[in-house]
């Protein structure tokens, strides 16, 4: 069953996600909706990774090897300044993405092993993740024009 | 006579429920005139509170000489507020702006010609408009203030003229969370109750509102009706001990920024003890399963350790909301400026659609505004809104605004809701917005964090325009200053918390060359050859009753619908209720009679947010909910606020107002009595933390945040051990250049606001206190009248004396 993978792959992008929120927030103190809203969103996907924890361990135990490429890299620190900004939302976009595409896949995957535990686990998670996405995309929306049209 | 400086809400007029409520009616005249010395009585309303009061201005020899009550309002029956007593003595004060001031080369104001500053300003905006992105270089930072007229011409000159979103006002500060609660729970903006509810109801539950202070006549129907007979019960949420919280039979005195775990446990008790109207919650409403699970865990004995209260108190509070049979609930800045706020206020919406309290006489919420005009700010979007309560979302919504407006629907910015306040100077502080154009507020005392604020005003890059009657703290780091007239001074309209609609005349003339603020919109517009899309102006009117007409069209439909009223209706008799139209002549005194909302996909003002981190919810998502006419019940965790005590800090900061000020002092500052009952700021620390750290009444005490420091007397009060309050009315005005001290409350507040409503947190903010020096046994220039009331020891009363004798009659008489 190679279901371990895609639980370590949740729980690495959750956890990823969770560092980059730290940082954006950390890099964008004087944009303060931002800078708050990331430190409690990398609190969200801490959570998430603490729930998934014992499924990963579980699975784990009679999982075959890592296969290749499993791990995409997403994030290779802040930006300054209003394109920055709308960067960095990028990336927290994209790294929320991955997330939210594999809480489907674990959630198919534990409706198949009949995994009710994982099921509900999973169906707590995936609207946070949705929300985080939401959220990004409302806050690009907003900030776009004034730095792209706009800002000198 | 009375003095209204030593009892600000007057003589009791009791009633019981379902009675009207008595006529008294309140007046002040200068000096020693009597009414046979008046030539004219001119119809008006207060500016200087939200209420709405119903008022005639006394005419004498051409100038203003005081003011008495309308006895025939629906709103006040004839009383006055203190504030309105005495606060028109302003209009007179030598210091009146009489001519524009532009900044000369050695950067001074000095005075010149309306054609000189008007011309800076055109010049400037002329070349920051030309070009791609041009509109992303204005901010509009307006009032609620200034009238109806006032605001929906600015709204056309930002929105069509130079199709800009950055358009918002000082109502972000004040009123932001009652639209957002308002349109989240019920799909638009709109009061669903009418000041009369206080006349039929059993209950009262006043959530972060010392309406005492900050409302006075709403406080005395209130007080009228608990001296009469069967009384309504009355809970108070306030971490100050305040005439609300002193009256109330129940007193919740929180822990700062935890509004919405209170709320949550009660509605919690009220679902758990059966006490929802199950049949009204299954026709009109749409979450109730998602908002049982949110609130489950909210136990009393949690709440009580989140909130720092007492279990039997949350049950108390929750028996007396449960149990009553026509409940009014009225909610203001303890909620709107604190953490979480929207979700909060939802809360208290929440309440009343389980329990079914809406739309019948003595059931109803007052989502509260702070500021006299801020409903039209709302209604018309000269604020973070669209005009007419329209949706930026909707593309027919635009387009019916396009069609009316007559320009191309491209020209409205709707690609994102307009810009919030907290966007808009970020912008400013960033430099992509270079043309500040501030109307009727003192942002430079009023927003959070105010070196932060100056700063921004005082960048050489940023054109900044304020338009004002003084040369306030924000006026002095303009580029352009322009004199306004005042009420009284001017024609217009404008509506009070409970959708009243009234007129304010014009008494007297304006002081030099000062001018109306839709006077002076409407020169710049016609300036600036806005065009519509055929090529003729844009704005054609020329007077404040061609505004309004236009503005009734602009209205039709949508629920502040204004169609039936004119200026002739206002005339005479009583302030009406919106809507107001061919089918409800006299206006409508509740929404919501008949359990429909305004959530009809095509109809509503906003598809809604997630309440916690503010994400915009699409108009697919929202049609899928198929609301057809229901409320909404959103829930949300509690979460702590965005700054919480630490080592440093381990105070919490609280700001608000006294009966005697409004805003930041502006006019109030200038009044005599009102400047004598609250000369200088003060700070309001319980008796135990005075202990703590060796402070006696009148010490001088240093206040401390992440930001900057402030000092202040200290007056040791009711307030809840481990929080102090600081009046934000304080600023700079009064004391010369070389002698200010830090004394603005918003010195130390942070920047911060709620992720829906964008409201600024002024109600959480962590400070660290010490004493700078003995006070030598002198009391703190604090009021012994209203929250700051001193406990202990024995203080001379605040008073008026004789040249604050007002008059009084009741019926009776």
């Amino acid at each position: 069953m190679h279901l371990a993978h895609y639980l370590g792959l949740l729980h690495r992008a959750q956890t990823n996600l969770a560092d980059a929120f730290r940082q954006v927030g950390g890099a964008h103190g004087e944009e303060p909706d931002i800078a708050h809203l990331c430190q409690q969103q990398a609190g969200v996907c801490d959570g998430h990774a603490e729930l998934l924890q014992p499924f990963a361990e579980r699975y784990a135990e009679d999982a075959p090897s890592e296969p290749d490429r499993l791990h995409s890299e997403l994030f290779r620190g802040t930006r300054t300044g209003g394109i920055g900004l709308l960067r960095d939302l990028q990336d927290l976009y994209l790294m929320a993405a991955e997330c939210d595409v594999c809480w489907t896949v674990v959630g198919q995957a534990a409706y198949g092993a009949r995994d009710r535990e994982l099921v509900q686990v999973v169906s707590r998670c995936e609207g946070e993740t949705a929300t985080q996405l939401k959220w990004l995309r409302t806050r690009m929306k907003q900030a776009a024009p004034q730095a792209l049209v706009v800002a000198d | 006579m009375v003095d209204r400086i030593a009892d600000p809400w007057g003589e009791r007029t009791p009633y019981g429920p379902g009675e009207p409520w008595p006529v008294r009616v309140d007046g002040f005249l200068e000096g020693d005139l009597t009414e046979a010395d008046v030539d004219r009585w001119v119809q008006s309303a207060s500016v200087l509170h939200s209420n709405g009061d119903a008022m005639d201005i006394a005419v004498a020899d051409g100038r203003i000489v005081g003011v008495r009550g309308r006895a025939v309002d629906r709103v006040n029956h004839g009383r006055l507020d203190p504030k309105d007593l005495y606060g028109w003595q302003a209009n007179h004060s030598p210091d009146r702006l009489t001519r524009p001031l532009v900044r000369d080369d050695d950067g001074r104001l000095v005075e010149t010609d309306w054609d000189t500053a008007m011309g800076r300003i055109v010049q400037r905006s002329r070349e920051l408009l030309d070009g791609p992105g041009g509109w992303g270089h204005f901010g509009f930072y307006t009032s609620g203030q200034l009238f109806l007229e006032e605001y929906y011409a600015l709204g056309v000159i930002g929105k069509a003229g130079i199709g800009t979103p950055h358009m918002d006002g000082n109502t972000r500060l004040c009123t932001a969370t009652a639209a957002a609660a308002m349109k989240a729970s019920f799909g638009t903006d709109g009061q669903p109750g009418s000041y009369t509810d206080v006349d039929h109801c059993d209950a009262i539950a006043l959530w972060g509102h010392n309406v005492a202070e900050t409302q006075t006549v709403l406080w005395m129907r209130m007080l009228d009706r608990r001296r009469g007979p069967n009384p309504p019960a009355m809970l108070a949420v306030d971490p100050r001990s305040t005439p609300v919280a002193r009256e109330a039979d129940v007193h919740l005195a929180v822990r700062n920024g935890t509004n919405l775990a209170l709320v949550n446990g009660l509605l919690r008790e009220i679902i758990t003890r059966g006490w929802c109207d199950e049949e009204y919650v299954a026709a009109h409403t749409i979450g109730f399963e998602g908002l049982q699970r949110v609130v489950d865990p909210y136990t009393p004995d949690r709440v009580a350790a989140i909130c720092d209260i007492t279990a039997a108190h949350v049950e108390r509070a929750a028996e007396l909301l449960g149990t009553s049979r026509r409940l009014l609930s009225t909610v203001l800045q303890g909620f709107y400026q604190s953490n979480q706020a929207t979700a909060a206020a939802c809360g208290v919406n929440n309440l009343h659609l389980l329990r079914g309290m809406l739309g019948r006489e003595g059931a109803g919420i007052y989502q509260m505004n702070g500021q006299p005009t801020a409903q039209n700010t709302r209604e018309t979007g000269a604020d973070g809104d669209l005009p007419g309560l329209r949706n930026w979302d909707n593309p027919e919504h635009i387009r019916e605004l396009a069609e009316l407006w007559n320009v191309d629907p491209f020209t409205i910015p709707h690609w994102a809701p307009p810009t919030h306040a907290m966007q808009i100077w970020r912008y400013a502080e960033q430099g992509s917005i270079k043309l500040l154009y501030i109307s009727a507020t003192n942002p430079a005392v009023s927003l959070p964090d105010l070196a932060r604020i100056r700063r921004i005003l005082a960048r050489p890059e940023l054109f900044v325009v304020v338009q004002d009657l003084f040369l306030t703290e924000t006026a002095e780091l303009a580029d352009v200053v322009l004199p306004g007239a005042t009420w009284g001074e001017k024609l217009g309209t404008f509506t009070s918390v409970d959708r009243t609609v009234h007129l304010s005349e014009k008494a007297v003339e304006p002081p030099g060359e000062a001018r109306a603020d839709l006077d002076i919109f409407l020169d710049y517009a016609r300036r600036m050859d806005f065009r519509d899309r055929d090529g003729g102006p844009l704005i054609t009117w020329s007077g404040p009753e061609e505004v309004f007409e236009a503005w009734k069209e602009c209205s039709a439909g949508r629920p502040c619908d204004y169609t039936g009223i004119s200026y002739d209706r206002l005339r005479g008799g009583s302030g009406i209720q919106w809507p107001c139209t061919a089918d409800a002549p006299d206006g409508t005194e509740r929404l919501y009679t008949d359990g429909v909302f305004n959530t009809d996909p095509d109809y509503c003002e906003t598809y809604g947010h997630d309440l916690v981190t503010g994400a915009e919810l699409t108009a697919d998502e929202y049609r899928a909910k198929q609301p057809a006419g229901r409320a909404f019940l959103h829930a949300a965790d509690y979460q702590p606020s965005p700054e919480v005590p630490d080592e440093d800090h381990p105070l919490l900061l609280t700001t608000g107002r006294t009966v005697y000020q409004f805003h930041t002092r502006t006019k109030t500052g200038r009044a005599p009595q009102l400047d004598a009952a609250a000369p200088e700021v003060w700070v309001e620390l319980s008796p135990a933390d005075a202990a703590r750290y060796g402070i006696a009444e009148g010490d001088l005490v240093g206040i401390s945040s992440a930001r900057g420091a402030v000092q202040a007397r200290a007056r040791l009060s009711g307030i809840r051990p481990g929080v102090v309050f600081v009046p934000f009315h304080y600023g700079y005005f009064d004391v010369g250049a070389a002698d200010r001290v830090p004394r603005a409350a918003n010195e130390l507040t942070l920047t911060s606001w709620d992720p829906v409503s964008k409201q600024p947190i002024f109600k959480v903010a962590a400070v660290g206190i010490a004493k700078l020096a003995d006070g030598d046994g002198a009391a703190s220039p604090a009021p012994t009248v209203g929250g700051s009331a001193p406990v202990g020891a024995a203080l001379p009363p605040t008073a008026g004396g004789p040249g604050a004798e007002a008059t009084s009659r009741t019926q009776k008489e």
